[in-house]
């Protein structure tokens, strides 16, 4: 290159690469898992803060992942009845229950138009492998009502591909509504208490309105029942993550 | 009308979706028959009933053998699955299976679709046959 006045211009080095680190944006995205937050009691915390320890050993021998209802998760079990001694169960999270080391998950699948759900231990050591295949959050917080629902939406191919998910902030929210099966339901999913979004009612308006009879509309001003997690949840946060980049 | 309404299908061969509460078979519970034979594939006015549990409990959980009363006839059958949930990372079916069987042992019918829960292997020798004859495991 050269210059106006013909003298070759100084080195001028090429602009800095804008680096984007990932690794920050997936840490502003907390998520901690629901098993690790204490149920309002009046027990000693030193109890949780054991518990705590041994979860995060277990899961720094065995990676547990990032998990809501609705997602689609494959488990492949140590059995010692099945040849191959491994056992592999493809199905929605239905639901997350459970504190501490006793937390479970249930996935539902329909096999051979015969409907199976399977209670895991998140935390059993016969648990050899949890891979998620579809991340989808859904409307609910348990997806209960599938088992009413039509089995085409609880149907997945036990040899499903993992789909691929790039490393958004987001996970997506799928507000599929459900159609039912004819009534009777194993729960009256139309009163509110259960408070049910992700299903599509073609019941007659009476009955839905019938249904609003046993509405509690007190209850979401129960100053009793409050339990505000937000600041438990910031200090175990802070205490997990310690420990597992350790 | 009522009693129209109740039973959700005419000739019971369509699995019966009763939705009581989540028990395991006891008397004068409605099951399903899982397997091919004749006896529990032809429609019937009546479903398939459970008339003894061959228990201490008169409760059958998976693996239990039940006297079923089929078309008039009475029959033995081995439960494979069940509405109530049990012991974690056993599977809960949505129906109440059953395989039927001989005295001996021998299931009646040539094939089992439904999947069959692994712990049944446990009891190899007992139901090594039933066990032959089931596709799907879980």
């Amino acid at each position: 290159r050269i210059n106006s006045d013909g003298k070759p211009a100084a080195f001028q080095p090429p602009p800095k690469p804008v680096i984007i680190d990932k690794q920050k944006q997936r840490e502003e995205r907390r998520f901690l898992s629901p098993e690790f937050i204490p149920p309002r009691g009046r027990t000693d915390p030193l109890k949780y803060y054991i518990e705590r320890k041994d979860m995060i050993q277990r899961r720094k021998v065995f990676n547990i992942p990032e998990f809501y209802v609705g997602h689609i998760l494959a488990v492949t079990t140590a059995d010692p009845y099945a040849n191959g001694k491994v056992n592999r169960f493809v199905g929605i999270c239905i639901q997350r229950g459970g504190k501490g080391l006793g937390a479970t998950f249930v996935l539902r699948n329909v096999i051979e138009d015969q409907g199976v759900e399977m209670c895991y231990e998140l935390y059993s050591p016969r648990i050899q492998a949890i891979e998620v295949l579809k991340l989808e959050k859904r409307l609910d917080d348990n997806l209960l009502y599938l088992r009413d629902a039509l089995p085409e939406y609880s149907t997945f191919d036990m040899n499903m591909k993992p789909v691929s998910r790039l490393e958004h902030e987001e996970i997506p929210v799928n507000k599929l509504q459900v159609r039912m099966k004819p009534k009777p339901w194993s729960k009256r999913w139309e009163r509110p208490k259960y408070n049910v979004k992700g299903i599509k009612f073609e019941l007659p308006e009476k009955k839905m309105e019938e249904a609003q009879k046993w509405s509690q509309p007190w209850l979401e001003f129960d100053m009793l029942r409050e339990y505000d997690t937000s600041k438990i949840e910031e200090k175990i946060w802070k205490e997990v993550s310690e420990e597992l980049k350790k | 009308q009522g009693l129209l309404r109740r039973s959700v299908s005419h000739s019971f061969l369509s699995f019966p979706s009763n939705t009581g509460a989540c028990r395991a078979i006891q008397k004068l519970t409605r099951v399903r028959v899982v397997d091919n034979s004749a006896l529990g594939n032809t429609p019937y006015h009546r479903p398939p009933k459970c008339i003894h549990v061959y228990n201490k409990t008169g409760v059958g959980k998976v693996g239990d053998k039940i006297l079923l009363a089929i078309k008039g006839e009475k029959k033995k059958a081995l439960i494979v699955g069940h509405k109530m949930p049990g012991p974690t990372m056993t599977p809960r079916f949505d129906s109440n299976n059953v395989v039927l069987i001989e005295d001996n042992g021998n299931p009646i019918g040539t094939r089992i679709k439904t999947p069959i829960p692994y712990i049944l292997r446990q009891r190899e020798g007992e139901f090594s046959k039933v066990l032959a004859i089931a596709r799907n495991f879980v």
